[in-house]
């Protein structure tokens, strides 16, 4: 009988939520000799939000914990390995009774992520013994021409997973028609949206799968040489796909002749990106890795007649490296399966914000926004009402509550004014303010224009000083109409993707919220009372103690009041800075 | 535009002399590679926790880099810095997810608490105060990292806590 193992997840989210302890405590207890199973790492399965898991598979199956802490981890080693009694209140996730998040796995189809929670990373074995390296010995051993390889990958229906959206297969087809005798394959790996992390946890999950992926891309477009542009922001990711590096090139999947494939070699290298979201965009990457500045080119020429150093270069996303072996092994149509006429396959998203359920989910395309958030997602935190939810990160738009049955293709989320972007989905409520939002958003672009184009650096920050005014309370008549005057003229004006889509989260907003920048502008209110000088604040008498603590603090003296009695604020001298609001440790400050 | 996230240059605390021969492994390494520029430059703010100025001159002798190519990449990424930064480097993460969950917050209180602003460093070099792009824990939002480690979930107090956490351990 094989031995009971127990996993601790110990991805970046685990780690953080203290899965390092849990992992040092459950192996301190089997040090201690009283107890006898075997224990594993792996890495994030897409639970974030019962972090830190742990999976304990036994003779009769697997049980996966949630949010097991040093204490608890004490709790199932006891009772589920000496004294074989599962502890089931902790269980989150089994196949062999009702669990609470049984549902989250069940309506997940997993492709992308179909190693990541199940195997060590930092062991190439485990990733062999689940079919790993087996579509790239398959390509050597059955002889597959590359032309039949780039068939395979266009017939999938396979399309950037980056955001763009481009066919996979087609751009290959580009770079293997451009005959050189270098030429690149790189992964791009700087995944900058915020409120993505999908890239993240595939790279510490299942680095293999990236890394085969390059290989067969690298086979099929005759590139000499690979290159991960990894963000430093994610030290784990380096160090794993490190370690993969070393392991594929120790066992021949890198080097020369790869596998007996007369003239095919490879060998991949990392370098990591130094911070700069602009870089994510193609030209810019190749820039970066060059050693320059990270600014865009003007395209043509493509980078796959002209990229790095010159050479044919072809540019894919984690993602879509990940899915690659999978194609090759299971054929284009068990990928084509899944998915709408346009958007086939699969799509990971990454779930955060206002959610019950954060972290990873893998579904096929065209489930609709509502399921992902419901089904998948739990619904809204603390029962809330749900405003809308954020798609494609700075390039892309909030889609309301009221547009939640669009389903996810890319067609149909650009239909809305957003873009499906590397898939973060970033849930609001109705305590989100959505001028707040697209403020942050063009916050963010204007900071990262890498300035090369005036309508992206001038009218970028154009449009945030207009969006910080209206959120001050300043907002004029024609504030709205000139934004999305300046949007335009961004939109059609600017070299690459970067200032092409900056203003889409304050066309979107204006869209779908036009009536809460009205409200800023004309009312000077914020609705979701989140932008601090549209807010009005009074003392909530029946909950002053008259401790005052918002008199002391308050920087203009607008507080009156004896300690004890019930204090005030004098409206006409009130500067609305929120100090009286966090101040208050009895709640007693009312937000109008 | 990115340029303008780089403060101009104040006089370095403390004043301490840079030992430029710390360079010359590394310049040895990548001398001859094309595209060395950011790895040297990566390799330099390793050794000294910040590009000081006194460097550019030897490594544009060395390598036949220009010293104008350097410092438009030093002053692009977000990643490099000219003047040094405290013990703790304390990154408050303002990715979308923590923003909607009130990452603000954190930063005004430490701004509050450490006086100082977003960018800068306390007087006695224990802490710099930095406001990033995502981190990649958004499910545990609104988060903060301190050297290697990652702290989730946080509101205004328990962020305080830490801060003071660390104070008291220095302290001692």
């Amino acid at each position: 009988m094989e031995k009971t193992k127990v996993i601790v997840g110990l991805g970046s989210c685990g780690i953080a939520a203290g899965a390092n302890k849990t992992y040092d405590k459950i192996k301190e207890l089997r040090k201690a000799g009283d107890y006898d199973f075997k224990l594993k790492k792996t890495s994030c399965i897409g639970m974030c939000y019962n972090e830190p898991l742990v999976e304990i598979i036994d003779e009769k199956g697997s049980y996966l914990y949630g949010n097991i802490d040093e204490e608890k981890a004490v709790e199932i080693i006891q009772s589920h390995i000496s004294e074989k009694s599962p502890v089931k209140d902790y269980v989150v996730s089994t196949k062999l009774f009702e669990a609470s998040d049984n549902d989250f796995v069940e309506n997940q189809v997993k492709i992308t992520l179909r190693n990541c929670g199940f195997i060590d990373p930092e062991n190439i074995n485990e990733y062999e013994a689940r079919d790993g390296y087996r579509a790239l010995k398959r390509i050597a051993g059955l002889n597959i021409s590359r032309l039949d390889i780039i068939q395979t990958v266009l017939d999938s229906g396979l399309r950037g997973r980056g955001g763009g959206g481009f066919p996979t297969g087609l751009k290959w087809k580009f770079a293997n028609n451009n005959k050189s005798e270098e030429k690149y394959i790189i992964c791009n790996a700087d995944e900058g949206d915020p409120g993505a992390f999908m890239d993240r946890s595939v790279l510490e999950g299942d680095p293999h799968a990236v890394i085969e992926g390059m290989i067969i891309g690298a086979y099929a477009i005759e590139a000499s040489g690979g290159v991960i542009y990894c963000r430093a922001e994610y030290p784990l990711a380096i160090k794993r796909l490190n370690i993969a590096l070393e392991q594929a090139r120790a066992k021949g999947y890198l080097g020369k002749n790869i596998l007996g494939i007369n003239g095919f070699d490879l060998d991949i290298y990392i370098k990591e990106g130094a911070g700069a979201f602009v870089c994510g965009e193609e030209t810019a990457l190749i820039a970066s890795i060059e050693g320059e500045r990270g600014m865009p080119r003007k395209r043509p020429p493509f980078p796959a007649l002209s990229g790095l150093w010159e050479k044919p270069t072809n540019i894919n996303n984690v993602e879509t490296f990940a899915n690659i072996p999978w194609i090759v092994q299971n054929g284009a149509e068990a990928y084509a399966k899944y998915g709408t006429e346009k958007s086939k396959g699969t799509k990971v998203f990454a779930l955060a914000g206002k959610i019950k359920r954060s972290g990873l989910v893998e579904v096929p395309m065209g489930i609709t926004i509502h399921d992902i958030i419901f089904k998948l997602g739990g619904g809204i935190k603390n029962d809330k009402k749900f405003k809308a939810v954020q798609l494609g990160g700075p390039s892309g738009g909030c889609i309301p509550a009221s547009l939640s049955d669009t389903i996810v293709d890319y067609d149909s989320v650009n239909a809305t004014g957003a873009i499906m972007g590397s898939g973060g989905m970033v849930v609001m409520d109705e305590t989100t303010c959505m001028v707040d939002v697209a403020k942050f958003f063009l916050d963010f672009t204007q900071k990262e224009s890498c300035g090369k184009c005036t309508f992206c650096r001038i009218g970028t920050k154009r449009m945030l000083e207009i969006l910080t005014r209206i959120t001050e309370g300043e907002g004029e008549a024609g504030d709205i109409e000139e934004l999305e005057r300046l949007s335009y003229q961004i939109k059609d004006n600017s070299l690459c993707g970067l200032g092409q889509t900056a203003p889409n989260p304050v066309l979107t907003t204006i869209k779908y919220f036009r009536e809460e920048y009205e409200a800023h502008i004309n009312d000077k209110k914020c609705p979701a009372k989140v932008c601090k000088k549209c807010i009005t604040y009074e003392v909530d008498a029946e909950k002053c103690t008259g401790c005052m603590a918002c008199k002391i603090n308050c920087p203009v003296d607008a507080i009156d009041g004896e300690k004890k009695q019930i204090h005030f604020i004098r409206e006409e001298e009130c500067i609305h800075c929120g100090v009286c609001f966090t101040k208050c440790n009895f709640d007693a400050i009312k937000l109008l | 535009m990115r340029i303008s996230r780089h403060t101009s240059r104040k006089d370095v605390p403390g004043g301490k002399a840079v030992d430029l021969n710390l360079l010359d492994p590394l310049i040895d390494k990548y001398k001859d590679k094309k595209g060395s520029m950011i790895p040297i430059l990566q390799g330099t703010q390793d050794i000294y926790g910040y590009i000081p100025s006194e460097v550019f001159g030897k490594i544009s002798s060395e390598t036949g880099l220009e010293i104008s190519d350097m410092y438009g990449v030093v002053t692009f990424y977000a990643q490099f810095r000219l003047i040094p930064a405290g013990k703790h480097i304390v990154k408050i993460c303002h990715g979308t997810a923590c923003h909607v969950q009130n990452a603000n917050e954190l930063t005004d209180a430490l701004k509050d608490l450490l006086k100082i602003n977003d960018g800068e460093t306390t007087e006695d070099g224990m802490f710099t105060l930095e406001s990033v792009a995502c981190l990649g824990c958004c499910s545990l939002a609104p988060v903060m990292m301190i050297g290697d480690n990652t702290y989730g979930n946080l509101s205004r107090k328990e962020t305080i806590k830490i801060i003071r956490g660390i104070k008291k351990m220095e302290s001692k």
